[in-house]
C-alpha cells in the first residue's frame, strides 16, 4: 500500500489527528485498535470481498464512453460504473465494511450522517442485510432536496431524524451524529461516510473504498493493456476519490485529479473549493483544509450537489494536494449540469450530481489532451435521486 | 498571583458557564456581574462556535444567537477586560479548537493573558493533540485546562493531571451539555477513583441545576459547575435580579455544606 494511505500515529503527514471531546477519546481509541486488528484479519477481508460481490454486486465494469468523447473532442474516455452498484453509489462499499466491523465487536446499533442521502441509503441497507437497527441523521434542507433517498431509507427499516440546527446540510448531520454517539458508543457503531472524522475513520473508510482502485487497475490492464494516464474523481469528502486513487497513487505516470464544487461563485459560501484558498483547520476531528471564516468559525457551502457540500475535505487528500501528488481543481454548478446531460444523451448513462463534476473537467481540458490519451473517471454514483430536484428548479 | 491557585485555596468553587455574545455582548458582561453577585466565583466564558459538537440544544442555540450578532474574539477579550475592572474571579475562556487556531496566527495567548484571561478550556482538543496549544498557553501564563469524564482511563487520568494546570474539569455523563435532575448513578465511585488519583482541584458539570446536586458534587469535590440552567434562563430573558437569586438558589444550605465564599 502507498505511503500516502498509511497514516503514522493517526496522521497523513500534519493531516488527520483525533480532534475529539474527551469523552469520545476512549470510544475512538478502542476503535483504532479494533481496526488494526480487523484489517488483519483473513477471514474479515474474505467475508467483507464475499458480500460485496454477492450482495452489493462487485465488481462494476470500466465501460468506454466513446461517443461522450467525440462529442467532446476528447480522448480515450473510460467510466468505472459505481453507479451500478447496488443502492447506486460507491457509498456500499463503506457501510458493508463497517457494519460488518461493528457487527464483529458486538455492537447493536448503527448510526450515520447523510448528506446526498446515499450513504444513508447504503448504511440503511447494510444494516438491514446485517439485521442492525439503523439511525440516519440528515440535515432538514438535504431531505427535502434529495426526497427520493428518504423513503428509501424509511422502506428499508431505519429511522430518518430531520436536523434542524446550524446550516440544516451535511456537517450539522455529522454533528447531530457525533452528539448521539457521544451518549451511546457502548452499543452503537457510528458508520462515518467519507474519509473525514478522527483516525481511524479517514483510513478505514478508504481501505473499504480501495477495491474501486484494486479492480479498475485490472481492468484497465486488461481492457487497455496499461495504466490510464489520468484518473479523476469528484472529491466531497473524498471517499470515491481516495478509493480510485489508491491503486495508482505509487504509479508517478498517472495523473490523479480531484474536482471539488465550484458551486455559483467565487465568493466564501457559494461554493465548497476547499483547496481555492487552502486555508487550514480542524471541523469533526481532523486536522485538513477547512472553509472558514476570518473568526475560524467554519464556513457555509454551497453546491448543486448535496453530496460535495461540505467545508472540509479527507486528511489523505489534503496530504496529496500538499506533496503535489494529486491536483484538485474545481466545476461549477452549471458545467456540472451540463456534464450531466451530455453523458445521459450520448452514452444513455444518467449519473450523479456529484460525478457530473469530475466529466465536467474532462468536458473542459478535453481539447488539450492528446486523443491517444487514457482517462479514468470515476462515475461514483447514479442520477436518479438528483431528478426530481433538478425537475423542481426547471433544470431539465 | 495566580488567581486560579488563590480562589480553591478559599474553598470549594461554583464555576458558572456563560456563551458570549448572546443577547449581545454587554448583556454577557451584565449576566456574568449578575453571576458574581449571586456567588459564584470562576467563570467560564464561552466562545460561541458554528459546530458545537459536545453541546446540547440550549447552548447550540446560544451559540447561534451569539454568532447571529457578529460576537468575534476580540469581542470576547475586550468583555474580559471589562470584567476585570470588576472583578479578580478566575476567567477561562471555554472554546472549540478553530476560532482559537485562527486567531493563533495573530497573538492570541499574548492579548489573552494581557485582557486578564486565566485559562483556557478547549472542548474538542483532548490532552493528546493540544501540544502546540499547551506550549503557547504555559509560554503566556494561561492554564491549559482539560476535561476529564468517566471514560477516561486512570492511566489517562494520571498524565493528564501531570501535565495540566489549574484545575480539572470532570464533565460527569455520557453525552453533551444541558439540564438534568440527578447526579449519574456512577458519580461518588468515579470521584473517589478521580481524587485518589490526582493532584489538581477537580470541578465537576454537566447536568447540574440544583441545590441537592451542587450539594453532592461538593461532598467530593472541590467545585461544581453550572452552565446550561444559565443559559437557558437568559434565553427566557429572566431580569438580572432573577440570574442572581438563581445562582444564589444553588448554593448549598450553610449547615448541612462547607460554606462557599462569597467575594
Amino acid at each position: 500500500m502507498s505511503v500516502y494511505l498509511k497514516p503514522k500515529k493517526g496522521r497523513y503527514g500534519e493531516f488527520g489527528g483525533v480532534y475529539m471531546p474527551e469523552i469520545l477519546m476512549a470510544p475512538t481509541s478502542e476503535m483504532a485498535k479494533n481496526w488494526k486488528e480487523t484489517w488483519k484479519d483473513h477471514q474479515f477481508r474474505n467475508h467483507f470481498y464475499e458480500v460485496l460481490n454477492n450482495y452489493a454486486g462487485r465488481p462494476t465494469p470500466l465501460t468506454e464512453v466513446p461517443r461522450f468523447a467525440k462529442a467532446i473532442n476528447g480522448p480515450k474516455i473510460y467510466l468505472k460504473r459505481e453507479d451500478l452498484l447496488h443502492t447506486g453509489a460507491h457509498k456500499l462499499n463503506n457501510a458493508i465494511g463497517q457494519c460488518l466491523f461493528a457487527k464483529k465487536f458486538g455492537k447493536t446499533r448503527i448510526i450515520a450522517e447523510t448528506g446526498a442521502g446515499q450513504h444513508g441509503v447504503a448504511t440503511a441497507a447494510a444494516s438491514a442485510f446485517l439485521g442492525l437497527p439503523c439511525v440516519v441523521y440528515m440535515g432538514s434542507v438535504d431531505m427535502h432536496r434529495q426526497e427520493p433517498n428518504v423513503t428509501r431509507m424509511k422502506l428499508m427499516g431505519a429511522e430518518v431524524v430531520p436536523v434542524k440546527s446550524g446550516s440544516k446540510t451535511l456537517k450539522d448531520a455529522v454533528n447531530e451524529a457525533l452528539r448521539d454517539w457521544s451518549e451511546s458508543f457502548g452499543n452503537t457503531h457510528y458508520c462515518l461516510g467519507s474519509v473525514l472524522g478522527p483516525h481511524p475513520y479517514p483510513e478505514m473508510v478508504a481501505t473499504f473504498q480501495m477495491i474501486i482502485g484494486k479492480e479498475t487497475k485490472a481492468q484497465c490492464i486488461k481492457q487497455i493493456g496499461r495504466n490510464p494516464d489520468r484518473v479523476v474523481a469528484c472529491v466531497g469528502g473524498g471517499s470515491n476519490a481516495i478509493g480510485i486513487f489508491s491503486a495508482f497513487i505509487d504509479d508517478a505516470e498517472v495523473n490523479l485529479v480531484g474536482v471539488e464544487a465550484g458551486g455559483h461563485g467565487v465568493h466564501i459560501g457559494e461554493h465548497a473549493a476547499r483547496f481555492r484558498e487552502a486555508k487550514t483547520g480542524v471541523l469533526h476531528g481532523t486536522f485538513t483544509y477547512l472553509l472558514q471564516d476570518e473568526q475560524g468559525q467554519i464556513a457555509h457551502t454551497s453546491s448543486i450537489s448535496a453530496g460535495l457540500d461540505y467545508p472540509a475535505v479527507g486528511p489523505q487528500h489534503a496530504q496529496l494536494y500538499k506533496q503535489g501528488r494529486a491536483k484538485y481543481i474545481t466545476a461549477s454548478d452549471e458545467e456540472a449540469l451540463v456534464a450531466l446531460k451530455l453523458l445521459a444523451k450520448t452514452e444513455g448513462i444518467i449519473c450523479a450530481l456529484e460525478s457530473a463534476h469530475a466529466l465536467a473537467y474532462i468536458i473542459k481540458i478535453a481539447p488539450e489532451l492528446n486523443k491517444e490519451d487514457v482517462v479514468v473517471i470515476n462515475l461514483s454514483g447514479r442520477g436518479d435521486k438528483d431528478l426530481p430536484q433538478l425537475m423542481e428548479k426547471n433544470l431539465i | 498571583m495566580d488567581r486560579i491557585k488563590q480562589i480553591f485555596k478559599k474553598g470549594p468553587v461554583f464555576v458558572a458557564y456563560l456563551t458570549a455574545g448572546d443577547g449581545g455582548i454587554d448583556h454577557t458582561f451584565d449576566a456574568a456581574m449578575a453571576l458574581i453577585n449571586g456567588g459564584v466565583n470562576i467563570l467560564e466564558i464561552g466562545v460561541p462556535f458554528t459546530d458545537p459538537v459536545a453541546d446540547g440544544p440550549v447552548i447550540q442555540r446560544a451559540a447561534m444567537r451569539a454568532l447571529e450578532s457578529k460576537t468575534t474574539l476580540d469581542d470576547i477579550l475586550s468583555l474580559v477586560k471589562k470584567l476585570r475592572e470588576h472583578t479578580d474571579i478566575p476567567l477561562i475562556l471555554f472554546s472549540y479548537l478553530n476560532p482559537i487556531l485562527k486567531a493563533s496566527e495573530n497573538g492570541f495567548f499574548a492579548n489573552a493573558k494581557e485582557a486578564g484571561v486565566d485559562g483556557i478550556l478547549l472542548v474538542d482538543c483532548p490532552f493528546d493533540e493540544a501540544k502546540e496549544i499547551h506550549q503557547h498557553c504555559i509560554k503566556n501564563h494561561l492554564a491549559p485546562i482539560y476535561v476529564i469524564t468517566p471514560t477516561t482511563s486512570l492511566e489517562r487520568l494520571k498524565h493528564i493531571d501531570k501535565h495540566g494546570s489549574g484545575f480539572l474539569y470532570y464533565a460527569c455523563r455520557k453525552g453533551t451539555t444541558g439540564v438534568r435532575n440527578e447526579m449519574p448513578d456512577d458519580f461518588v465511585q468515579k470521584m473517589r477513583e478521580i481524587k485518589a488519583n490526582v493532584h489538581h482541584p477537580v470541578v465537576v458539570g454537566f447536568g447540574i441545576s440544583n441545590k441537592e446536586m451542587a450539594a453532592e458534587v461538593l461532598q467530593h469535590a472541590d467545585g461544581f459547575v453550572v452552565g446550561s440552567l444559565f443559559v437557558k434562563a437568559l434565553e427566557e430573558k429572566v431580569s438580572l435580579d432573577e440570574l442572581t437569586f438563581k445562582a444564589k438558589n444553588l448554593l448549598p444550605d450553610k449547615n448541612s455544606q462547607q460554606e462557599l465564599r462569597i467575594e
